[in-house]
């Protein structure tokens, strides 16, 4: 095996169905050991990309190298189909006992039963399932199910593990439980993995690289911090959980910042946007700061801006609380603040948030892949 | 009634003395009915799975004869059966006509279609996304086509029990391809038709009881199979 070379390479990958161009994937690279976690809404193309990467879709154009060779030319499709485990949605665990299920890629792989029997264990007692081993698949919850599911692909010791959103339709608990032990077995195992959820809270526990994924194009990836704090667009701006994504006109220009004017209001910005640009702003709800305003004192953060609370919605321990600072802006505040500041809607609050905080999109950024 | 009450003691009399005649009949009935059952498991579960993983123009046509065949009656099966194996027919050549093997071939004929058809349901039913995963395994087409059958297995066990169903219970083809002919191609059902006719309403009604006695026992052994099988 070599592995110098990227896991994946994908040029020039389009997948044409009915006429409609539903994958178009001009250059992906996916290196040895990376989680590459790929984020989007439904129908943003990330099933169909996980299906052409482990060749159960033809793509229509372009070629896929697998540790540089050509999938179904260099290297046979079965055998490389045989080097990579893949978990859908739904568990699809065969009508048969959870040993038989975790054991059914190796079977196919026509290895003996006295071969097989210790790597199932092995692989039961990973995802904490062994005390199943005989029950029948029918008879098991949702993350029973899902746990045995992933055991399966674990089981057959993939190159590379392909999981189309696994946790979906779990509830909090079993998720976060199942996701806690596949964040263990990954970082253990060190597989490379490219995993689709519309979940970023997921995304962010297992990525080492993020992308974002719409309308089958990938629109950007990168580090979480960088996609995170540095979206290149809008949609993943929104996608990415920047609430405030406002219009502006560059109306002056200091030395490392420019003064935006938003809505006739002027906000301080970092970057390089030439004068009269039309941008975009986007705030990040952590990074927005309420204060009473009797309380108000003088602040170093420039961005000022008294507003009113229009809406209170609870997320857990924090409260969402969107305001009109003569400009939408949102702000999540802890219960605890929330209470000391009195919060109800209709109150008067200072809003603050630090040039450095906002992040600025010059209009018609380039889509950077 | 009391024609009915007869019956029922003759046919007892019948099963307990070990009648050779009725032994014969009953036999021959389980061997055609069972070869020609165990030949369209082989076609039509071939055909049905096939139909039901693949998609080719004419597709929804091919279904539709498919399902037609599941009502195809034995007669009209019996006659082109009968035709083609005359003298001068395209399969005269074989020389089987008023032959068990005859009768096995059109019995064949008409439980193909129906084991075909449940067999296209029963697959077509699995969820889409079985046939991915499978593959993803690592399997090869004919892995994941046994595995798809054997996911469809309580389906496919009902095909057995309508297959058999189907042909032990008909008559129509069997006495035109068979000829009913005494200790050679008589069955269960051609006796009945041919006491029926001579008014031996008692004997009838004996091989009637013993036919549906047999089709009970054969049922209630895959009923179990398949409740044994069925999810808990």
């Amino acid at each position: 095996m070599n592995t110098s070379l990227p896991v994946y390479e994908a040029r020039n990958l389009k997948v044409i169905r009915g006429g409609s161009l539903i994958l178009n994937i001009p250059s992906l690279v996916v290196s040895e050991a990376e989680i590459l976690v790929l984020i989007g809404p439904n129908g943003a193309g990330k099933s169909t990309l996980l299906q052409t990467l482990s060749a159960l879709v033809k793509p229509s154009r372009g070629d896929i190298l697998f540790r540089g060779q050509r999938i179904g030319t260099d290297i046979p499709l079965l055998e490389y189909r045989r080097r990579l485990a893949m978990v859908l949605q739904e568990p699809l665990l065969f009508d048969t006992t959870v040993y038989n299920n975790v054991a059914s890629g190796l079977k196919i792989r026509g290895m003996k039963k006295n071969e097989i029997a210790p790597i199932v264990a092995r692989a039961l007692d990973r995802f904490r399932i062994a005390h199943l081993r005989d029950r029948s698949a029918r008879t098991l919850s949702g993350g029973e199910a899902r746990r045995a599911s992933i055991a399966r692909a674990f089981a057959t010791n993939p190159e590379v593990l392909l999981m189309d959103e696994p946790f979906s339709a779990l509830d909090p608990i079993m998720r976060e439980t199942l996701l806690e032990d596949l964040e263990h077995v990954l970082r253990e195992t060190r597989i490379t993995t490219i995993f689709v959820t519309h979940d970023r809270m997921e995304a962010l526990r297992l990525a080492t690289r993020l992308g974002v994924m719409n309308t089958g194009e990938i629109f950007q990836t990168g580090s979480c911090d960088e996609v995170m704090n540095h979206p290149v667009n809008e949609f993943v701006a929104s996608l990415v959980g920047v609430e405030t994504i406002l219009q502006g006109k560059v109306i002056r220009n200091n030395s490392t910042t420019s003064i935006i004017s938003v809505s006739g209001k002027e906000i301080e910005a970092m970057g390089d946007a030439g004068l009269g640009e039309a941008v975009v702003l986007c705030v990040r709800p952590e990074n927005v700061i309420l204060s009473g305003i009797a309380l108000a004192s003088p602040t170093s953060v420039m961005n000022t801006f008294p507003g009113r609370v229009e809406k209170i919605t609870p997320i857990g321990h924090y409260r969402k609380v969107q305001l009109h600072c003569g400009f939408p802006l949102t702000a999540y505040v802890a219960n605890s603040s929330s209470s000391d500041l009195s919060l109800k809607e209709g109150t008067e609050v200072l809003a603050s948030f630090g040039a450095k905080a906002i992040h600025v999109i010059k209009k018609g950024s380039a889509v950077d892949p | 009634m009391d024609l009915i009450l007869e019956g029922i003691k003759k046919a007892f009399w019948l099963l307990v003395s070990f009648d050779p005649e009725v032994a014969g009949i009953t036999f021959l009935s389980l061997k055609v009915s069972g070869t020609a059952t165990l030949i369209s498991l082989f076609i039509g579960i071939s055909v049905g799975a096939s139909v039901a993983l693949t998609r080719f123009p004419g597709r929804r046509i091919v279904v539709s004869l498919i399902n037609t065949g599941m009502a195809l009656p034995p007669v009209v099966v019996g006659l082109f059966v009968t035709i083609s194996l005359w003298r001068n027919g395209p399969l005269g050549f074989m020389g089987i006509l008023y032959t068990p093997l005859a009768m096995i071939f059109a019995q064949a004929v008409i439980a193909t279609p129906i084991v075909t058809g449940i067999t296209l349901a029963a697959v077509q039913q699995l969820p889409a996304k079985l046939r991915l995963q499978i593959l993803a395994l690592g399997a090869t087409r004919l892995q994941m086509l046994w595995i798809l059958i054997k996911e469809a297995k309580l389906s496919l066990l009902a095909a057995v029990m309508a297959g058999f169903g189907g042909v032990i219970s008909e008559v129509g083809a069997s006495i035109m391809v068979g000829g009913n002919i005494k200790g050679y191609s008589r069955v269960l059902t051609t006796a009945t038709v041919m006491e029926t006719g001579r008014g031996n309403f008692d004997v009838a009604i004996a091989l009637s009881i013993i036919l549906l006695l047999l089709a009970y026992l054969i049922n209630l052994v895959l009923t179990q199979v398949q409740q044994r099988e069925r999810p808990r």
